[in-house]
This record gives C-alpha cells, structure tokens and sequence, in this order.
C-alpha cells in the first residue's frame, strides 16, 4: 500500500516536474498557430478584389505595390513591368451609383457588374477596387488580379505597418522591431553603468548598514508593477522631456528608454552583484598583497573575473526591456515609423500587440499578424534566455581551470 | 593621477550611483504617495467609479483584483510547488533535470504580453472560457509559475541533506520524508516565495488585457465567467484613455498609490517571513 502510494505521488511530481516544458510547447503551438494563418490569407481585404483591364500585363501585386498605387506614389504601369500606361485608380462608391439610373443598375443591383466591366474594358490603365459581389466576372476586356498570399518577406522586410489600410493592409514588422531594438538598447546603456556602480557599490563598498537599505530597495524598485511605472513616465518623465528639450510631444523613444532603464536597473543591479560575490576571497587578497589598492582589485581583479556574470546581466536586462509592455505602451508615442532619432515617437512589438489586438476582429489578417508579432518577440526572448544560459555556463566552466 | 585619489574619485562615484538609485525609488513611491494619499478615503475603495470615471471609487477593481489573485493561486501554486519538490527532491542531475531547468528558465523569460496572446488563444477562444476570470487567473497563473517554482526550489535547497539522510537512516521512505521533514521545514520560505507572486500577479496588465479585464463593469462578478475589472488595467486605462484626462488623474494618483501599498505590503510581509522564521 506504502509502495503504491509512493508510485503514484512520484508520478504525479513527474509530471508537475514537466509543466514548465508542457506550457512552453503549449505557447510555441497556440502563437504559430494562429500566426502562421497569416501567409494564407490574401493581400487584398476580405471581400474585396482588384480588376484591371485586359491590356495591362501585370499579373500579381505585393501588399506594398497596391499601398504605392492607391497613395498614388506610383503613377505608371511601367513601373511595376506592365505597359507603359498612366494608372487611374478607381475606388467603388456610392457616388459611382448616383451616375446610373436605377433601371440602369436594376432592383437589386444585378446590372451592376456589368457597369463596372464597361468602365474597366473603357479605360486601360484602370485598376479597380470592388466588392467581391460585384466584381465583373466572365465579361470581355476584364480580368481580375489574381489574388497574392501575404508573403513572409513582406512581413519581415516591410516597412510600413498600417493594418487598416485599404485595399491592402500593410504588414511590415521592420519598423516596430527597429522601434523595439532602438528603445531597448537605450534603455540598456543607461542603466549599465548605472547598474554596474551600484554592483560594485552593493557588493564592494557598502557597509551592513547601507546594504540593509538598499537591497530591499532594489526588491521593492523590482515589483513595482509596470503600470505604475508607466503612469510615472507619463505624468513626469515625458512632460520634463518634452519641456527639456523643446519638443512638440514628450512621449518619445528617449521617455520610453528612461523608463525601460529604470525597470531594467534592478535585474542587472542582482545579477551583476551575484557575480561579483563570487570572487573567491583569495584573489582578492593576493591581489591586495601584491599591493593593488581597493579600487585597483575592484576593476583589475574583480570585474574582470565576474565578466560572464556582468555580461549575462546585461542580456538580461536587455531581455527584460524588449518584452516589457504597458510602461512602454504609456510613453513612446507609438508611431509606427522607422525611427531615425531618440526624440521621435516609436512603438514597439509588445506595445503593437496589447493596443490593437482589442481592435482586431478574431481570426482576421491582423489578428493573424498580431500573433505573428508575438512569435517574432517569442524568438527574440529565446535567443536572449539561451544566450544568458551560455554566457553563465562559460562561467562555471571557467572556474573550473 | 595616482591610485589614491582616483580610487577616492571611484569610490565617490559609486556612492553617489547607490544614493541616485535610493533616491529613484523614493522619488516614484513618493511621488504617488503624495498625490494619491488625498484621493484614499473609505468611499474611495468602496464605491463604483462614477461619472465617466471621473469620481467614485475603485471598488470592483479591488475585488477584480482580488479575484484573480485567488484563481491563479490556485492555479500556480499546487502545481508550482509539486514541480519544484520534483526537481529538487526527487529528479537526479540528468539530462531531464537540465532540460526542466532551462525551460523553467526561459518560461520565466517570456515576455508577459505573449502570455496574454497564449491565453486569449487558448482559454478565451480554442476552450470558450470567453473573457473571463478563469481564462485570466490560468493566463496570470501560468505567467507567475516559473517564480513559484524558483522561489519554493531555492526553499527546498536551503535544508541541509543531514536532515535527509537522517530521516531516511531511520527508515522512513523518501515521500515520508518529503512530507514530514522537508516540506514542514521549508515551509516558511515557500510561503515567502508564494507572497512575492502574488505581489506580482497583482501588479500585472499585460495578460489580463485581452483575458479577463474589463473597462467599466460596476456589478460584482458571480461566477467565475464573469469579466472583471482590475486594478492594474483601471489604472491604466484612466491614465491614458478617459473621457476627461485631467478629471480622472486624482483617481489614477489612488489607483496606483493602492496597487503600490499591495506590492509594499506583499513585500514587506515576505522579508518580514524571511527573518522571523528563518531557523535550523
């Protein structure tokens, strides 16, 4: 009976011991999942399709190319290979109806079809943006633009992010994870050398006294929600910044960096004083015998022996910034724009996705894109979570020797 | 220079880089003390938000919260501290327990807005919970496993092995073991541990959003499908979206100076566990 129960409580551990790998699958399979849908799914808005005249020789547009066209940023067919005709843009509406009589388009609009193929068989340069209910099928001197998957490389390498643009919504993920980057690596070259002072101050110089405060400070600084942090950022740092330095909106990369910054400080402040206490105590002395003053152990001896540590702090950090959410979402601006200075307005990957995934309709295109921006910030932690794992391992092995 | 004086210099530095950050701290708590200590009243926590969330109180934020605390307890917990037992008591150093290790690791590292994604995913949409405390409080439970675990790990780990070898010299088995020795002993560390995540589900937004939280739903919840507003959410969605900015900023100034005094205390509680049960 002893024995029974003993299996099945070992058992059970077992399989709680595997939860933390359970749940990882989990999220790998339900973001990819829904993420991937996004490469199934049309260049073009749902319901809608795209007509040209039989003349034209362009047979498939990127998301892109139907964004330049319809901005009217491309104006000729022969810049995207078709003959060399001016592009006129024909957008449906309800003004197009006002011009037919009502018996000309019939009760229920059957003639409508037709309307349309004659306007596009009239006009050679035509491109037509028309409900898929209407659209002229079968008639002469039409043809409708085949419909193009989004592909892979127009997410990656695009670079406008518009997911409500119309007829083809734009899912470019380079500004938002130049935005991501950008803010990040700010935040981190603030808070290193903040960090790394307070390490050494922590680990080296502060008496009991001093370390008594300051410790519980770091904790607490660490589970301070984000959200208050953003709500600070919002009602000091970015009004200061926007007054500082002469700016019309405060909430810029620069706020967002400064805030990310502070979150970041007491992850890189633990784990680079962890490293450092590590020191063995005979290399301290042996460097202080040989008549190296405090200060010379500290940056001769010391950091140079907690390097990996230090280092792995800082991934950390830099880990830490890049998912952060609502702080970020708070006070960046969130423009979704290639950014080109500290005091412009940026949004990052994690912001996109809590401030438009309540807005995008389930199962759509950018629901879809939404997951796959979760996916890429997945990868980025990953490869952020293994490189610290490798950089502290190296440590250990080091010590070794 | 000599070594003398730049070490002086240094060391000044470092000083004033320990106080800068001290101060940052006090800054931002005193900050939302200052201006939120006015706004606390009893019809404060009491009441509904009202007036376009320009008056009343926070009250079904505070339940909201509580809520969810309670669900992803139950969610996070049991199964926090049977994987931890797991991988400290019963897993040896094999490859498996290497492997445990990382993926506890990189669970931890997961950004929390990606398990606010993995919870609309999975628990509102693919098992129907719709938005609501249960989908949230699994999301939020899943989000603070890996602290749970760390923490109770470290719990475990800090009983010397004599007690081990001890117990199991004197021919009791390895769960008796486990239930009689170690888990009593580790006990109050683990619940240390178990208060700082709550410290921390109680301060998260991020997964809530698309999961649980609501924008204004002044009823109380009845069942557990029911959507809830919650602290963290509230304060934000007053902090950047009401109607009427400048009128709702006292209510947002209480809002975080309430979510801040929850962490204050979740924390002070813990280091106060730490110090006080802290023998053997």
């Amino acid at each position: 009976m002893k024995r029974i129960l003993e299996r099945i409580v070992e058992l059970l551990l077992t399989i709680s011991g595997a939860i933390t790998t359970i749940v990882i699958l989990l999220i790998v399979v339900f973001l990819f999942r829904e993420g991937l849908g996004l490469f199934q799914s049309s260049n073009v808005e749902k319901g809608y399709c795209l007509c040209v005249n039989t003349e034209n020789t362009v047979l498939q547009l990127t998301p892109f190319q139907i964004k330049q066209i319809f901005d009217e940023e491309i104006d000729n067919w022969e810049k995207l290979g078709g003959p060399d005709e001016e592009i006129v843009v024909f957008r449906f509406s309800d003004s197009f109806l006002d011009s037919y009589s009502e018996e000309e388009l019939g009760k229920n609009l059957e003639f409508l079809p037709e309307k349309l193929g004659e306007v596009i068989r009239g006009t050679p340069g035509i491109i037509a943006y028309l409900p898929v209910q209407y659209q002229p099928i079968n008639q002469r001197g039409v043809r409708i633009l085949q419909d193009g998957k989004i592909k892979l490389s127009d997410f990656l390498g695009g670079s406008e992010w518009i997911p409500t643009a119309t007829p083809s919504p734009q899912f470019g993920v380079l500004p938002l994870i130049l935005g991501t980057l950008w803010v990040s690596l700010f935040a981190i070259l603030i808070a290193l050398p903040l960090g790394l002072g307070v390490a050494i101050y922590l680990s080296e110089l502060a008496g009991e006294q001093m370390r008594k405060i300051l410790k519980p400070a770091i904790e607490l600084l660490a589970g301070i929600p984000s959200v208050v942090y953003g709500f600070f950022g919002l009602v000091i740092i970015v009004p200061l910044i926007q007054k500082g330095f002469h700016l019309p909106v405060g909430e810029t990369a620069f706020a967002g960096s400064i805030i990310l910054a502070i979150m970041a400080l007491p992850t890189i402040i633990t784990v680079a004083e962890d490293a450092m206490q590590t020191t063995p105590q005979a290399m301290r002395e042996a460097s202080l015998a040989l008549g190296a003053n405090h200060w010379q152990t500290i940056y001769k001896v010391i950091i140079p022996y907690s390097i990996s540590g230090i280092s792995a702090a800082v991934v950390l950090g830099i880990g830490r910034a890049i998912g952060e959410t609502m702080a970020v979402l708070m006070v960046t601006g969130n423009a979704a724009v290639i950014p080109h200075s500290l005091f412009e307005p940026v949004r990052t990957i994690p912001a996109t996705i809590a401030a438009e995934l309540g807005e995008a309709p389930s199962g759509g295109p950018h629901y879809q894109a939404l997951f796959m921006l979760g996916c890429i910030l997945f990868l980025i932690t990953l490869v952020v979570s293994i490189s610290a794992e490798i950089i502290s391992k190296n440590k250990s092995q080091a010590k070794g020797i | 220079m000599n070594k003398k004086t730049s070490q002086q210099i240094a060391f000044i530095i470092f000083r004033i880089l320990g106080i800068f950050v001290v101060g940052i701290l006090f800054w931002i708590l005193g900050f939302i003390i200052y201006n939120g200590i006015g706004v606390i009243s009893w019809k404060f926590l009491t009441e509904p938000p009202s007036e376009g969330m320009t008056g009343g109180g926070i009250f079904p934020a505070i339940v909201g919260t509580l809520c969810l605390i309670a669900g992803s307890s139950i969610v996070a917990f049991p199964l926090g501290i049977l994987s931890a037992i797991y991988t400290s008591e019963y897993a040896g150093n094999g490859y498996i327990i290497k492997f445990i290790r990382i993926m506890t690791n990189n669970l931890g590292g997961i950004p929390s807005i990606i398990f606010g994604l993995f919870g609309m995913s999975l628990f509102v949409n693919t098992l129907g919970f719709g938005d609501s405390i249960l989908a949230g409080s699994l999301t939020l439970g899943l989000l603070c496993l890996p602290l749970v675990i760390r923490t109770t790990e470290e719990a475990l780990k800090a009983i010397p092995d004599s007690f081990r070898t001890g117990s199991l010299a004197l021919g009791a088995s390895k769960l008796q073991t486990v239930n009689r020795i170690i888990l009593p002993m580790a006990f109050p560390n683990i619940i240390t541990g178990l208060i700082l995540s709550i410290g921390r589900i109680s301060g998260e937004t991020a997964p809530i959003l698309f999961t649980v939280a609501a924008y204004f739903l002044p009823k109380l919840p009845t069942s557990i499908f029911d959507q809830v507003m919650a602290l963290p959410y509230h304060l934000y969605v007053i902090a950047v979206s009401g109607t009427d900015l400048e009128a709702s900023r006292p209510i947002a100034y209480g809002t975080a100076l309430v979510l801040i005094v929850i962490v204050l205390i979740m924390n002070l509680m813990a280091s106060f566990l730490r110090r006080k049960l802290k023998k053997y």
